[in-house]
């Protein structure tokens, strides 16, 4: 069993690795991250802060981006191309097909994750010419961006297995855009009365929390990052793509192939 | 114990988003395939053959009855290990090579790494690709894709094999070998099942066949007893460059080309047309029975009205 | 049980298991993150960055801009603080998203005016602000009502008062206070009269809830300070009368001056102190009261929520 979800997981990073539009947008993000730098130079004490800004941002949304659009083939390319049809007639549980893809597409996004981090700490030391003990917090900042994908990655997935590739793109970047102004959604729903107010409060906690997991101005300001709010987020991020999974297989287990 | 034991399988599909209708993509099916027999199913596009293939490997889930392959339910997961599937117009990972195509399908089928390697150029060189292991799938032509379909539908040496439209987009030298290639499974004891709408291989290859239309089973039989049926017709050839009106009268399809005639009259009346030409003095050149081709007993039994052939089973 | 049963079962009930504990998380994670988020409302703190970082739209930009002002407010007010200094900049950008939310300017007048720990302390800003409303809403009248009330209660320029009613009287609509107001302010500044038409003013135009509570609990200190007034007025005819001072209320209600012992809105009796003076019992209770507070008393910088909602009325 773990051997099987192994494979389809290396086969999925594979694939994404040899895919060419993920160099494109990896490239854009560094990119972006050496335009911070020039920006950054308006000032001479915002440098870093708009470095750590702009540069954070980018590997957040970009990776967004690519958990988003590779997640939703995951699926749906399979069965467009009919590569699924083949690997379904051999001993593979239909479960353990959607969980190799997830670990594989996770797997991707946190080495591409990491080459975009790598050309953010290099900038960072380009301006600030040293590295501080604030700069260990952008890390922390990383790995809840990584948290973010692990979510993403699930929900792309979750809709990949019912819903065709345009629908689940849509519903996809729908969720994230609803999902970064979450705290704004339960004030929103706080203010409310009555049945909106109980519709918005479950939709408020229904939709992926993902400005919880956005700490990128303090990070920016140097401020630290509670251990026990890590610890929270933590297992937040992992009782919810663990739920979008579950969903997934559900539908799968039950998807009639046409 | 049966290879393949198809026990009412069926599938209707609800068509429409508010008002559903129901569409019987496929009645009940009973069918039985032997151990390594060569099985063609045959029907026109649209007939009920892949629905059919897709409920047996676990794809799509059957409205009604089961199947038994190899003696266990067709849902358990030890029959994956023992069959193999090529799908119709099989598109692969086109960013793999074939060699890492191959070693994918083998882990996945349970096969241990070191194996896999071996195998997978054996086979490799089974379906007549020798050479091409490290290109990228993207670069094959379609014939060279259905053969590594075929590949890997029997790296992991699988007792039953299931191909559906497996001589599709294939060039006459392609199904060629397509046909050896499955003849060469038979000789190794495995059990073929394979659908078609290309009736000529399905007669050149198949111990027996089944003929499905409309998601209905027409007939089930060997390819010679199915023909045998029909009734048979005789080829008459003479030279001259008249149809006597004798001949004309029993209602022949006749051709006149050059310096000779040609006319396909029924066995019966084949005396009488002899006799015909005798009075006329036209020269006998060759009489042949004809063999009525499974495109006829097909033809036929796509006819709605009558009740399908009741041959043996 | 099939395999494919065996795998619905588990996924369906895992679900549900990841579902709940999601939800729970969450509920831990947002308290630990009350304080931290609002330095993330306004990292950017340009108006005009904020209204092309919105692409087009504004409307829902304000919204939720508004909604944090309103959440930070709140939260900021339970906290104490005595510093708002992000209210004045969120307000900022909400009415430069969207000039037509009235309720933004209303809320800046009520609650940037006031001095801490009732307001954020800067009436200029919140004049600026109204100003701002009025120009992008002529014919909403409550926006001059607020500029009144803010040069008449903070500012005490009751001429500037006089010339904001004046105007928004002229809007179609207008509370006929407004007219009243107008007239009555070079003759009654000052009055008890003029703050208890100011504050039903804006208890009966305002639907914010936050504005009504304040306007109410106010209306009450009046009615507490006019009370004690006149109990003191009270104590002193009867010592005129009589020749000394009462010492409790019975004397009071024998002389027939009172039917009963008087009560605060609270429901506790008032107390009547050697050398006539008049006190509530519990001045925490009841906040803005000037009359009746201990000498040298200081009002709590902590202005409790469940005391101003205690000055609503029942529903």
């Amino acid at each position: 069993m773990n051997n099987r979800i192994a494979c389809i997981a290396a086969n999925t990073f594979r694939e994404a690795v040899r895919d060419r539009v993920l160099y494109n947008l990896i490239a854009f993000a560094l990119l972006l991250t050496g335009a911070a730098v020039l920006v950054g130079q308006i000032s001479i004490e915002i440098e870093k802060l708009v470095v750590i800004n702009l540069g954070l941002t980018a590997v957040s949304l970009f990776g967004a981006v690519i958990a988003i659009f590779v997640g939703i083939g995951l699926v749906s390319k399979e069965i467009e191309k009919r590569t699924l049809y083949t690997v379904l007639s051999r001993p593979v549980r239909r479960w353990e097909f959607i969980v190799g893809k997830f670990f594989g597409l996770a797997g991707t996004l946190v080495v591409n994750t990491v080459f975009m981090a790598i050309g953010v700490f290099l900038a960072l030391l380009y301006v600030a010419h040293r590295w501080q003990k604030p700069d260990g917090w952008v890390l922390v900042a990383l790995y809840f961006i990584v948290l973010q994908f692990l979510i993403m990655t699930a929900l792309a997935l979750l809709f990949s297995s019912f819903s065709s590739p345009l629908m689940s793109a849509v519903f996809a970047f729908a969720l994230f855009v609803i999902g970064s102004f979450a705290e704004d959604l339960r004030g929103f729903a706080a203010m409310a009365k009555g049945v909106t107010h109980w519709l918005a409060s479950g939709a408020a906690y229904l939709i992926p929390n993902l400005s919880a997991l956005n700490v990128i101005s303090s990070v920016a300001h140097g401020e630290a990052v509670a251990g026990r709010l890590i610890l929270y987020n933590t297992l937040y991020a992992l009782l919810y793509t663990a739920m979008a999974l579950s969903g997934a297989v559900l539908i799968f287990q039950h998807r009639n192939l046409k | 114990m049966s290879a393949i034991e198809i026990l009412g399988l069926e599938k209707t599909y609800s068509i429409g988003f508010w008002r559903k209708r129901p569409k019987r993509a496929l009645r009940p099916l009973h069918l039985t395939v032997e151990q390594g027999e060569i099985f063609g199913f045959l029907g026109p596009n649209g007939a009920g053959k892949t629905t059919t293939l897709k409920m047996l490997m676990g794809l799509v889930f059957p409205s009604g009855g089961s199947a038994r392959i190899l003696g266990m339910d067709m849902n358990d997961p030890r029959v994956k290990a023992q069959i193999g599937f090529l799908p119709e117009h099989p598109y692969f990972y086109d960013y793999l090579t074939a060699r890492e195509l191959l070693e994918y399908y083998g882990q996945l089928s349970g096969m241990p790494r070191k194996e896999c390697r071996s195998k997978v150029e054996a086979v490799l060189r089974q379906v007549g690709l020798p050479d091409v292991s490290g290109l990228q799938l993207r670069k094959f032509s379609k014939g060279m894709l259905q053969r590594v379909g075929i590949a890997q539908a029997i790296l992991h040496d699988p007792k039953v094999v299931f191909l559906d439209e497996p001589m599709s987009g294939l060039d006459p030298m392609g199904r060629r070998e397509v046909r050896d290639l499955i003849q060469q499974l038979k000789n190794e004891g495995k059990t073929i099942f394979f659908s078609t709408h290309i009736l000529s291989d399905a007669e050149a290859l198949c111990d027996r066949v089944a003929i499905i239309n409309l998601g209905e089973l027409r007939g089930v039989g060997k390819v010679a007893e199915l023909t045998a049926n029909m009734h048979g017709k005789v080829e008459l050839i003479w030279r001259g460059a008249a149809v006597p009106a004798s001949i004309r009268a029993l209602d022949a399809e006749a051709y006149v080309s050059g310096g000779t005639c040609r006319a396909v009259i029924k066995e019966e009346q084949q005396d009488r047309a002899i006799d015909a030409l005798r009075r006329d003095g036209l020269p006998l050149v060759s009489l042949t029975p004809v063999r009525a081709t499974l495109e006829d007993y097909f033809m036929q039994q796509l006819k709605p009205a009558e009740a399908p052939v009741e041959v043996t089973a | 049980m099939t395999a494919s049963k065996r795998v619905t079962v588990i996924s369906s009930g895992l679900l549900i298991l990841f579902l709940l504990g999601s939800v729970l998380t969450l509920g831990r994670v947002d308290r630990l993150r009350t304080g931290s988020s609002l330095q993330d409302v306004l990292y950017i703190t340009s108006p005009q960055t904020v209204k092309r970082l919105s692409l087009g739209y504004h409307g829902l930009m304000a919204d939720i801009y508004w909604t944090r002002a309103v959440q930070y407010f709140g939260g900021q007010h339970a906290a104490g603080l005595e510093q708002f200094k992000l209210l004045g900049p969120l307000l900022d950008i909400t009415t430069y998203l969207d000039p037509h939310l009235v309720v933004a300017y209303e809320f800046g007048a009520n609650f940037l005016a006031p001095k801490p720990p009732n307001g954020a302390g800067q009436p200029d800003l919140a004049v600026s602000l109204v100003e701002r409303g009025i120009r992008a809403n002529p014919d909403a009248w409550r926006l001059y009502y607020n500029l009144g009330f803010i040069y008449y209660f903070e500012m005490r320029d009751y001429a500037k008062a006089a010339q904001a009613f004046e105007r928004g009287s002229h809007v179609p609509g207008a509370h006929p206070f407004l007219k009243l107001l107008a007239a009555n302010m070079a003759q009654h500044a000052g009055d008890i009269q003029m703050a208890r038409m100011l504050w039903i003013t804006t208890y009966e135009s305002s639907r914010d809830k936050d504005i009504r509570r304040n306007a109410a609990a106010h209306l009450r200190a009046l009615k507490v300070d006019e009370e004690v007034a006149a109990l003191e007025k009270m104590v002193n005819d009867y010592r005129q009368r009589t020749g000394s001072a009462p010492t409790s209320f019975a004397q009071l209600i024998s002389a027939g001056m009172l039917r009963g012992i008087p009560v605060d809105p609270t429901g506790k009796p008032y107390q009547l102190m050697s050398g006539g003076r008049i006190e509530v019992a519990n001045p925490d209770d009841i906040p803005f009261i000037v009359n009746g507070t201990p000498p040298g008393y200081k009002p709590p910088t902590k202005v409790d929520e469940k005391k101003l909602d205690a000055a609503l009325p029942r529903q």
